[in-house]
């Protein structure tokens, strides 16, 4: 069997990722039987959950919120082939700045406040990643593993300061920080709902990583090293300056995911602030075809998944991981979805 | 020549023809080919030699035809059938591992696999008899990564003989080799067809054709032209069918050299050196020697991909300061890489974008950090046309253009801003004569403006139609330069072969 | 001081090295044979949760043990048959679709999980593998508990090592699985199907993984709970780089880390209160990054690790 290179044409660009939709959703149908549950029920309460109501909605982008920033941090990782898995480490040490600065060691009105927290916690999220791309360039260690494990190093981290200096001491004995000041705040966007500044934010910076990905310098340079870095060096790209400044931007981009979900929606930080949005950051990227505009779609996309899939959990009993192995299989399938469009089969 | 009229047929092809969507690769070609025979499949680049065999030996299923070995039908699209059948092949890219010793490449394949034990004994018996039977001395423990690429090829030949191939098809075998080493090879030759093996023998080059076969085979444009018996026939009459035209032979005129534009002395990097160059404007030097001599360290630093550890390096008087591609370019090294898909071009990104990979930090393609997108389109637009270069548009992904066409890109971003020094790393390797004589023509022509060119190339004649001055490259030293015209062939392959230098020094 | 030192030679703390030691020598074995095939499997975190739960729950739902081996290995073959199937023939990012198979892998356990215990509050146990101390040998100091008084688990851990080493050094298999990680040209050239050999490599490779994985949920611990597999499977990855490739090395580098982390845990019963005990629970991974920085620079990876084969694209 071979794969020879073609152009697909415009029907077959959009047949193939949406026979992977499909495929995702059968299969997700598939597992839905075997709890005894009928899947036309179990998708429509899904859907219900996750756009029935303007609260549905409302959660919904709320949810999305966090994936579009980890989203954004993986996409332009992984355009310029540096693998950023760690953008759970990533997303949790903005939220740590974020509580550390924000909780009253800073006195300043909000106008400073914010940003200089947002700054702050983004130098420390690209500083993070900045380490695993350096021992890329220099030494030749492969990124994946070194993000992986900071992943599990940071969490400790976190669990450390929790139970230590950035216990809250009203907090009855449970390992969570201190409130942020309402100076450091991100306002809720609709009375009484969580929607916050978050989305908005995060809209901005898709739109800001588009256009420094489409029309700067940078992402011109950024792309060539993804694409070919031995013809991008050969040509004159400062190949390790590119990785280390795609590096800083990608963790700063997750750790501003930290600061959206600490100061925007939880007020606080725990130890189960991220229940895996660095992961989900990388379907959600894939699934966009790592375009930044398309992030935004794909984490609310995602971001529905869970959220109605959280709510049909309540009503039906369906587990809501449900959710988990249907962003999996979107992953997969939309992945082969792409070899379709780029290559034909040919059996000899 | 051996009675070889009479000997039976080994390997019969009828109607043989493939195609790669609009391309037709092969047309119905047919040809027989008897025991004892050495026949050479003669072809421009792209005339469809490689596919045609690439389909013998099961790499791709036919579209028409039949083969049949030694009169029994050859299942297509199978390369266990094949090589069972006593077919094999040596390609033109070695397929060996590394890392691995000559013992387990040969082995690699030939005992089942579910066999509890690699008998490494019984392969080791065998392999020294066929070495000694056959002339082919090679160490049966040592690491193909050690080994010359003589040596290399021998263990492929090796391979094909341990299989007990009857039909062996050897694949421009003496791109890699000296000229010494190719006159090794066609001894061995003649000694496997002594005892039996019939050869096919793949080149474009014609004076070997010439020396090593007995009849010829013509394919042009994927059809098959020609077939003739090597001593009825001479060098031209072949070259006519194979290209189908008068090749015009490029008009050089003499040399204007100016001054030294680039000077190295006694650099040295990694395994090369320490080496002492100067390339003068109005020149071309030509370096000639086959790969894996020091060739790619010197192209790399003058690429700027790699600073030279010792020694100095002085572009147009003054001394390199440090070193990088960007630097080179600064200094003003137009380079055309010896790795076209893998360096030269990136493949994903479109033609324009391809076209802009070494200025876009002039002011004329970018500003403030942002690149100025319709501006590189024109650029772009400009190059295609002035270069010739064949594609769907200046937003095509590079990919898609052809070798040629991907060498007129690189050539139209190295020559545009009329360089002075050019560096010109296997300009012509897997390109149709077309394109051949279309590189040459823009390399003539930066000399005639007083460019200083580097031509480092394995294709001897290339080196001796062009270059005004020939350095020789052996194990990382430089001979003396010759003048063009000064030493034959044989003299330049005795240095090739290390003839001259103290390597011990 | 003293007491941190004594550590090292008591017998329980060897014996802990080398329990600790066995799913790592299982998994680091199975990454091995997908690398020096060429292809990494970045699905092991996940499969290792698959075989830890597909081990369990036979044996919780009747089974014996050894079956329950058998149907971790299956369940690990499968996984490995998809990301072999969508990396080889397919050519998708090798990556990308390995971070899919973990995430397909945990997620999937984690739903068969709730879907058959939906009511437990704490993981159910069942009778795990019972050391099994050979006579005369386990009465040596030290080295003898540790090395002759585990599990059967982990004497088979040991036996695969053997038989790994084996199998890529002396015989035909393994020379065709080497050559795969080389240049997969030179198979294809002696007849070979590298789409056939590699991706047999990962679906064994993958087996060996998901038996890891019930090696803690059969051997180590009796029940299988979430975040179980904490990270291991990316450890092994590090540890086949910290091994060259080689099944002896990565033998020896699992029980160092299970040394490692084997020690961690007593020395935080000697420092008591003065550090937090996070810093104890980090230093594995911190080592892991340590040791991949220390050998990466003369790192001999499998020369065609990671670049796709594509047919006829000469």
């Amino acid at each position: 069997m071979r794969l020879e290179p073609r152009i697909a044409s415009p029907a077959q660009t959009i047949l193939y990722p949406v026979a992977a939709f499909a495929a995702t959703f059968a299969f997700a149908a598939l597992l839905v039987l075997m709890a005894g549950v009928s899947p036309l029920g179990v998708f429509r309460l899904v859907f219900l959950g996750a756009a029935g109501s303007q609260f549905a909605l409302l959660e919904t982008l709320t949810r999305a919120t966090p994936l579009i920033f980890t989203g954004l941090a993986v996409t332009v990782a992984f355009r310029a082939k540096l693998w950023n898995i760690g953008a759970e480490a990533q997303l949790y040490i903005g939220a740590v700045v974020t509580v550390v600065l924000g909780t009253g060691a800073v006195a300043a009105p909000s106008w400073v406040l914010v940003p200089l927290i947002a700054l702050a916690a983004m130098l420390a999220g690209g500083l993070l990643l900045l380490g695993p791309a350096l021992l890329k360039t220099r030494f030749g260690v492969d990124e994946v593993v070194t993000t992986l494990l900071l992943n599990f190093i940071v969490l400790l981290f976190v669990s450390m300061l929790l139970e230590g200096p950035l216990k809250d001491p009203m907090g009855l004995g449970w390992p969570q920080s201190q409130r942020v000041v309402a100076e450091a705040q991100w306002p809720r966007l609709v009375q009484g709902k969580r929607l916050h500044m978050g989305f908005p934010v995060a809209i901005l910076a898709a739109l800001a990583v588009w256009l420094m990905l489409a029309r700067s310098v940078l992402g011109y340079e950024m792309r060539a090293v993804g694409h070919n870095a031995a013809a991008a060096r050969f040509a004159g790209i400062p190949v390790n300056r590119v990785l280390a400044l795609t590096a800083l931007i990608s963790g700063g981009l997750a750790a501003l995911g930290g600061v959206s979900e600490v100061s925007g929606l939880k007020g606080n930080l725990t130890l189960d602030l991220s229940p895996g949005f660095g992961y989900t950051g990388i379907v959600v990227a894939m699934l966009a075809l790592l375009h930044p505009l398309g992030v935004v779609a794909s984490a609310i996309f995602v971001a529905g998944i869970f959220v109605g899939a959280d709510a049909m959990s309540r009503a039906v009993g369906v587990p809501s991981y449900i959710a988990d192995v249907m962003t999996a299989t979107a992953l997969l399938t939309m992945g082969t979805a792409i070899v379709f469009t780029r290559y034909r089969i040919r059996w000899r | 020549m051996t009675g070889a009229a009479a000997a039976p047929v080994v390997l019969r092809l009828e109607g043989v023809t493939k195609r790669f969507g609009p391309l037709t690769a092969n047309d119905a070609i047919s040809f027989a080919l008897r025991r004892g025979e050495v026949v050479a499949l003669l072809g421009e680049n792209g005339a469809g030699k490689t596919t045609l065999m690439s389909i013998l030996f099961g790499h791709y299923l036919a579209d028409a035809g039949r083969v049949a070995v030694e009169g029994r039908p050859l299942p297509p699209g199978d390369t266990r059938a094949a090589l069972a059948a006593g077919l094999a092949m040596v390609h033109q890219h070695f397929t060996l591992a590394d890392s691995m010793s000559v013992l387990e490449n040969i082995a690699l394949g030939t005992q089942p696999l579910w066999s509890p034990r690699l008998d490494r004994g019984r392969a080791l018996k065998r392999i020294r008899e066929m070495s000694a039977d056959f002339g082919l001395e090679v160490d049966p423990a040592a690491r193909i990564a050690d080994l010359s690429v003589g040596e290399r090829q021998r263990v492929e030949i090796l391979k094909a003989l341990y299989r007990e191939a009857r039909v062996l098809i050897l694949d421009e075998p003496t791109a890699v080799l000296t000229p010494q080493e190719s006159e090794a090879l066609f001894a061995t030759l003649r000694r496997l067809v002594a005892r039996g093996l019939a050869i096919i023998f793949i080149s474009h080059k014609l004076g070997e054709v010439m020396a090593v076969s007995d009849r010829v085979l013509v394919l042009r444009a994927g059809r098959l032209v020609g077939e003739r018996a090597t001593a009825e026939t001479d060098r031209h009459a072949l070259a006519e069918l194979m290209v189908g035209a008068e090749i015009a032979r490029p008009d050089i005129g003499p040399a204007q050299p100016g001054p030294a534009l680039v000077e190295m002395k006694g650099v040295t990097v990694g395994g090369l050196g320490p080496i002492d160059l100067t390339l003068r404007g109005g020149e071309i030097t030509g370096i000639a020697g086959v790969s894996g001599n020091g060739q790619a360290a010197l192209a790399e630093v003058l690429s700027g991909t790699l600073a030279p550890e010792a020694g100095t390096l002085a572009i147009e008087g003054r001394a390199a300061g440090a070193w990088s591609p960007r630097a080179a370019l600064a200094s003003g090294i137009a380079r055309v890489p010896e790795d076209r898909h893998g360096v030269g071009v990136i493949g994903d990104m479109s033609v324009t974008e391809n076209l802009v990979a070494e200025a876009y930090r002039a002011p004329a393609f970018s500003r403030r950090g942002w690149m100025k997108r319709p501006a590189a389109r024109d650029f772009a637009r400009r190059v295609i046309r002035d270069y010739e270069v064949k594609c769907p548009g200046p937003e095509a992904p590079a990919r898609l253009l052809s070798g040629g066409n991907m060498q007129k890109l690189i050539l139209g971003r190295a020559l545009d801003g009329a360089p002075r020094i050019i560096l010109a790393s296997q300009p012509t390797r897997g390109l149709d004569v077309g394109a051949v004589a279309y590189v040459h023509a823009r390399l003539l022509e930066a000399r005639a403006r007083g460019a200083a060119v580097l031509l480092i190339s394995e294709d001897l004649d290339e080196i001796m139609a062009l270059s005004d001055r020939i350095h020789v490259i052996s194990r990382g030293r430089l001979s003396p330069a010759s003048a063009r015209g000064e030493l034959s062939i044989r003299e330049i392959g005795a240095r090739m072969a290390g003839l001259g230098f103290d390597h011990a020094a | 001081m003293a007491a941190a030192l004594e550590i090292l030679f008591t017998a329980s703390f060897w014996v802990a090295a080398v329990r600790i030691a066995s799913p790592l020598i299982f998994a680091t074995l199975g990454e091995l044979i997908c690398e020096r095939a060429g292809v990494l499997n970045l699905g092991i975190e996940g499969i290792m949760v698959a075989g830890a739960f597909a081990g369990w729950i036979t044996v919780y739902s009747g089974g014996d043990l050894w079956t329950g081996v058998a149907v971790a290995a299956l369940t690990g073959a499968a996984f490995g048959l998809l990301h072999g199937l969508l990396t080889v023939p397919l050519g998708l990012s090798q990556h990308v679709t390995g971070i899919g198979i973990t995430l397909l892998a945990t997620s999937l356990t984690y739903y068969t999980y709730r879907l058959a215990l939906p009511e437990v509050t704490s993981p159910p146990k069942i009778e795990a593998f019972r050391p099994l101390e050979i006579p005369v040998l386990s009465d040596l100091p030290l080295i003898g508990p540790a090395l002759f008084a585990q599990t059967p688990f982990t004497y088979l851990a040991f036996v695969a090592a053997a038989l790994v080493a084996w199998l890529l050094y002396r015989t035909p298999l393994g020379l065709a699985l080497r050559a795969a990680g080389e240049n997969p040209d030179a198979l294809e050239a002696q007849g070979l199907s590298v789409t056939a050999i590699r991706m047999g490599a990962v679906a064994a490779g993958s087996a060996l993984m998901a038996v890891g994985g019930a090696f803690l949920t059969m051997s180590a611990f009796n029940s299988f709970f979430f975040e179980m597999v904490n990270g291991r499977g990316w450890v092994c990855i590090a540890l086949v780089v910290f091994g060259s490739w080689r099944p002896g090395k990565a033998l020896l580098g699992a029980i160092l880390f299970g040394a490692f982390d084997a020690y961690q845990v007593r020395l935080q019963g000697v420092v008591g209160d003065a550090v937090p005990y996070q810093v104890f629970l980090m230093l594995p991974y911190v080592l892991s990054i340590l040791a991949l920085v220390a050998v990466s620079r003369r790192a001999s990876y499998p020369r065609a690790l990671m670049v796709p084969y594509r047919k006829g694209e000469r």
